[in-house]
């Protein structure tokens, strides 16, 4: 056989074919030209979310082994080894399939999307080059290639969100993308150095098997203070997981980032990186499940962020705004599966969501396209009428995200819903009450966008109007096959992925058997069409279509109602229009902060103490110094002389004498 | 003084050819010298070769002392004669033309030069007081001489005038030292000096303490250390710039040799006593350096204060006090004079090439004017100042490295300390080379034996600062 097609191989290709994409497109994109760049980006990209089904067919419907080994040894230093290598197993390959699957689609779309742009080998490029990145994340086996990975998606997320440069609003938002993920990484990276100090190893496996060992070993850092060792490393990686999975209170930097294009915001800003931490979490399950604090914070921030951030969505009037808060809504969901320790429902979620989200943001985008890149939705309204395929996507994407069955987000939802419901962390009952109000909210504010925007009257400029049309269908064909698994990934994936005796995950994830909610669950559990019948006694659902109803009468039926409520509410809706006001807080203390502080650095400091004192100071006291010794050579003869005289007198006396 | 031994004339042959070969110059130079204006630099030039050979073929004799014990041909001798030799060479290369084109005898430069490296030839050989002594008056002589070769130069003839009442001051100090020392021991030979320390019990040193301290003094003045320092930067300055250069070469070698001589062979028994004096003089030495150069503006005086620090920098190696520290410090003084030999070289060569170099700012733009010997200064300046990979960072390394060793650890970290004074100096220079504009931007030319000598001159600093090996080695040899 020429090619030995062993997991370890096909791995090796799912991840390294987008980098030959990116570096292709990247360094031989002007002399290759629009087309040929696009062809082959897309075809390698396409190859590797084809391997990543072979590896999905093999693991899944095999029942193959996976592979865990190291690849390459990058540096050794005393008895620490820095590796690069895989572990593929059922989260692994779920994760891949799902990142090559939504990349390949975004990379047709944009085709369509980013037609006109300069910047268009760049772009994919870019694409192809984050593609490789999120996949060294999740493929990784040791800390340091998750690092790596975790880096690397930021900076092409970065450099994405600038992809607009000579945009001011997109340079503001990639630095603000970029500055806050740093606070998240720097908890992230604290994390990877407290499991090196205490593990002594990055190698997941290691690490994982130690750590029921270091469950209860304490750490000092302050005096008198004792911190348990894994509470505090779980805490510091989930710093990490909060700045990439946009959890409050660093969420400030996803709304920004829809200063990228929006493919961008489908493939990077709802799909894959943005659910970086969720994965990291499920990952190191069998760390996390060893300390309830830690459990206990992340069902409580992520409850919170399901509700309050959904809220948000509410008063937005940018298509695709309305879209990131949703987005930070569904993160707080995943979130909350994860603290409930209902890893497999976080994940199912973020499987669903990757679908039905990335199918939002690119029928936003075609609307955008459409309407010549105005995205406010005032000026907008009945483009059912014009663009009906994109009005069917976005519809089954929104029924979807609002948790209205059979579609795929109900079951996924659902299910954490449940976990939140049966869990005895601490702070579950808070994150079950945000998470099916939540729900409400959800409905509520994507079919306001749905109704605004496909419906009611025709609000858009008379130019406008006359050349709105279906999009062309490199755009429109990725929302189609993206609506095939936002309908039916729920249905076709809940029973093996929640509740079957082993799971989907198999043993990729580790559940502590007193957390173990989902066990639970499967009792009540008679197959995904009994779901769907029994959905009317399930309140998931009620609250999600009260929601779109709601939705329905405010905006289509009654139109005066939200202007009632923006009247006599004028304080909670100012609220909400200052999103709570953490950037104002942002602003005020940490960005005018660190610039008085850096202005007193600087003034003060450096230019005054550090330059002036001590460096021209001592520049200026040894010339004043030379100066002064310089006086004794007078030119006299007899000067000379004594001083040769004093000298030996000098030497005499000392030595002789005393 | 039992018998008499015939003196083995061989150890000598190459004293006894220079002398022979100063006579002949000497008439050559009274007969041909208008007609043939070579005909000085060339025989001298000759001389220093065949005498290169000559001492070069006694390295198979071992050690050996004759003359009745006056002279000693020794490793330390014959390497010592070598270098001296050798960068004799490279000094007439330099001064070549600056003597004729500043209106000075060439005869008598060459005469007097060829006098005084016939001295220090004596100094580094001798086995006793009494040829020390001549070595050391033959040595200084010729070179009061010269300062004032130069007769209407005013500045010249009060830097010779200086240059010679200190002189006579100093050596009346190493006399008076060497009286003393002749008194406690009865003898003029370093052999017998060493043993009658030896055997002196700690009450009865006083007297020997009392001669050492002269000696100490006279002979640090030869090499310029504060505070005996004072004639160094007013005879840098006021002499011909080539006289400068030959001061500061091989003098300095051979004055080192002297220390060496004299505190090595003739009183190691007084380590514990010259040791603290060594390190007073050492670290007064490295900072007035160091700290009054960085405030002169005249080039020839900030290399005459900087030799001040390097002969500081120098006497650590000897206040270690072991093999080590001695090898350290003859590589010390090689790499020295290689690096004084350049920079004073190339201020010659820039003298007579129309660009009298006198301030730091005449140096202005040189880079624009001649790429390449503004390239060679600035690996000279490099290594002066101990930056890697040159020649001067493994000077300052093996000093350093002995001190440790020994535990002198605050002395090595002072040295350090002022060595980045004295950096700031150095950079000055090669700032001014070459980011100032110069005055005058009309190329600088240069005559293709001089070129291939500061060439040499300056690669060598970065050769053998690449590869110090083989010149650690051989200083390592010696001891």
């Amino acid at each position: 056989m020429l090619f030995n097609l062993s997991i370890k191989n096909l791995s090796l290709a799912i991840v390294l074919l987008p980098l030959l994409g990116a570096i292709i497109a990247g360094f031989w994109g002007k002399q290759l030209g629009r087309t040929w760049t696009h062809r082959i980006t897309i075809l390698l990209v396409g190859l590797s979310f084809f391997v990543s089904a072979l590896v999905c067919k093999a693991l899944f419907y095999d029942h193959m082994d996976g592979y865990y080994g190291t690849i390459y040894t990058w540096a050794i230093s005393g008895g620490f080894h820095f590796d690069v290598g895989f572990m593929i197993d059922h989260l692994t390959a779920l994760m891949m399939i799902t990142v090559t699957f939504i990349s390949f689609l975004v990379h047709i779309y944009s085709i369509g999307y980013m037609e006109d742009d300069k910047g268009y080998q760049r772009f994919f490029s870019y694409i192809s080059l984050f593609t490789f990145m999120m996949l060294m994340l999740v493929t990784a086996n040791n800390f340091m290639q998750l690092y790596f990975g975790w880096e690397g998606v930021g900076l092409v997320s970065y450099l994405l969100i600038g992809f607009w440069f000579h945009r001011e609003s997109a340079n503001v938002g990639s630095l603000k993308a970029f500055i806050v993920n740093r606070i998240g990484d720097m908890g992230f990276i604290l994390g990877i150095a407290a499991i090196l100090t205490y593990f002594g190893s990055m190698d997941y496996l290691t690490v994982f098997k130690a750590a029921p060992h270091l469950a209860n070993a304490t750490m000092t850092i302050l005096p008198g203070v004792h911190w348990n060792v894994m509470t505090l490393t779980c805490l510091l990686l989930f710093v990490g997981a909060m700045g990439k999975s946009a959890q409050i209170p660093l969420h400030v930097w996803l709304p920004e980032s829809m200063e990228g294009p929006t493919p961008i915001s489908a493939l990077i800003h709802a799909a894959t990186m943005v659910t970086a931490g969720v994965f990291m979490v499920a990952r190191m399950s069998p760390m996390f499940e060893l300390s309830q604090t830690a459990l206990s914070t992340i069902i409580v921030i992520g409850g919170a962020g399901a509700l309050f951030t959904g809220l948000l969505g509410l008063v937005q009037d940018d298509i695709k705004r309305v879209v990131a808060y949703s987005t930070l809504s569904q993160l707080g969901y995943m979130m909350v599966g994860m603290g409930a320790s209902a890893f497999s429902a976080g994940i199912f979620h973020l499987m669903t969501h990757a679908s039905f989200k990335a199918l939002l943001f690119l029928a936003a985008g075609s609307v955008i396209v459409c309407m010549h890149h105005d995205q406010d939705m005032r000026n907008m309204g009945n483009l059912k009428k014009y663009m009906p395929i994109t009005y069917i996507a976005f519809l089954i994407g929104a029924l979807s995200l609002s948790a209205i069955p059979p579609f795929a987000g109900f079951y996924s939802k659902d299910a954490i819903i449940d976990a939140a419901h049966l869990s005895i962390i601490p702070g579950a009952h808070f994150a079950y009450f945000c998470v099916l109000l939540g729900t409400f909210v959800t409905g509520l504010y994507s079919f306001r966008a749905f109704f605004m925007t496909f419906h009611t009257n025709e609000r858009m400029t008379e130019y406008t109007r006359q050349s709105l049309k279906e999009s062309p269908w490199v755009i429109w064909l990725p929302l189609v096959i993206l609506a095939i698994p936002s309908v039916l990934l729920g249905c076709m994936l809940a029973g093996p992925m929640l509740y079957s005796q082993t799971g989907l995950l198999g043993n990729s994830v580790y559940v502590a058997p007193q957390y173990n909610v989902l066990q639970t669950m499967s009792l009540d559990w008679h197959g995904a069409l009994a779901m769907f019948e029994h959905s009317i006694y399930s309140p998931a659902f009620w609250f999600g279509a009260s929601g779109v109803v709601t939705a329905w009468l405010c905006y289509v039926v009654y139109p005066a109602i939200p202007g009632f409520f923006k009247r006599h509410f004028a304080w909670a809706y100012f609220i909400l229009l200052n999103k709570y006001g953490f950037d104002a807080f942002n602003e005020r203390v940490f960005a005018q902060g660190s610039v008085g502080l850096g202005r007193w650095l600087f003034y003060t400091a450096d230019a005054k103490f550090i330059d002036d004192f001590f460096v021209n100071g001592s520049g200026r006291s040894a010339a004043w110094f030379s100066k002064v010794l310089g006086r004794s050579q007078s030119g006299y003869l007899y000067h000379y002389a004594l001083a040769m005289i004093l000298g030996l007198l000098v030497l005499l006396i000392v030595f002789l004498l005393i | 003084m039992t018998h008499f031994m015939p003196p083995q004339f061989t150890a000598a042959l190459p004293e006894i050819f220079v002398l022979l070969m100063i006579v002949v110059i000497m008439m050559a130079d009274l007969f041909f010298g208008e007609k043939r204006r070579l005909i000085a630099y060339g025989l001298t030039q000759l001389t220093l070769v065949v005498a290169f050979a000559l001492t070069f073929q006694q390295l198979s004799l071992g050690t050996l002392t004759t003359f009745n014990g006056l002279y000693i041909v020794d490793p330390l001798a014959i390497i010592g004669k070598l270098f001296i030799l050798a960068l004799s060479v490279f000094v007439f290369v330099y001064s070549r033309d600056y003597i004729p084109t500043h209106h000075m005898p060439r005869g008598e430069f060459h005469l007097l030069g060829l006098f005084s490296i016939l001295g220090m030839m004596v100094l580094v050989s001798s086995a006793s007081f009494l040829s020390l002594y001549l070595g050391l008056e033959l040595l200084s002589l010729p070179l009061y001489a010269m300062v004032a070769l130069k007769r209407d130069a005013a500045i010249s003839s009060e830097a010779a005038m200086k240059y010679f009442v200190m002189g006579a001051l100093a050596s009346g100090m190493l006399l008076y030292g060497i009286s003393m020392l002749y008194g406690a021991a009865d003898s003029l030979s370093f052999v017998t000096v060493a043993q009658v320390i030896h055997q002196t019990s700690d009450a009865h040193r006083l007297i020997l303490i009392f001669g050492l301290i002269f000696v100490i003094a006279g002979t640090l003045f030869k090499l310029g250390a504060a505070p005996f320092h004072m004639w160094v930067p007013d005879v840098y300055e006021g002499a011909p710039t080539a006289i400068t250069l030959f001061i500061t070469t091989a003098p300095k070698i051979a004055g080192l040799i002297m220390l060496l001589r004299l505190l090595v062979d003739a009183m190691p028994g007084l380590v514990l006593q010259w040791q603290p004096i060594l390190i007073a003089i050492a670290v007064l030495s490295i900072t007035l350096g160091n700290f009054i150069a960085i405030t002169q503006s005249n080039i020839k005086r900030m290399f005459a204060y900087s030799s001040i620090a390097h002969m500081g920098y120098l006497l650590l190696g000897v206040i270690a006090a072991t093999p080590l520290g001695y090898s350290a410090s003859l590589f010390y003084i090689f790499s020295y004079a290689i690096m004084a030999a350049g920079a004073f070289g190339l201020l010659t060569l820039l003298s007579h090439a129309g660009c009298e170099v006198e301030n730091i700012s005449d140096l202005q733009g040189l880079n624009t004017r001649n790429p390449w010997l503004a390239l060679m200064m600035l690996i000279i300046l490099f290594s002066m100042a101990g930056i890697p990979p040159t020649l001067g960072f493994f000077a300052k390394l093996g000093v350093l490295e002995a001190l440790v060793k020994v535990h002198f650890v605050a002395l090595a970290v002072y040295a350090i300390v002022l060595a980045l004074v004295g950096a700031y100096y150095y950079l000055r220079v090669v700032k001014v080379m070459y980011f100032d504009e110069p005055h005058d931007a009309t190329p600088i030319a240069s005559t293709m034996d001089r070129n291939v000598a500061i060439s040499i001159n300056g690669l060598a600093i970065v050769a053998l600062g690449i590869f110090p090996n083989a010149l650690i080695m051989l200083c390592r040899s010696v001891f």
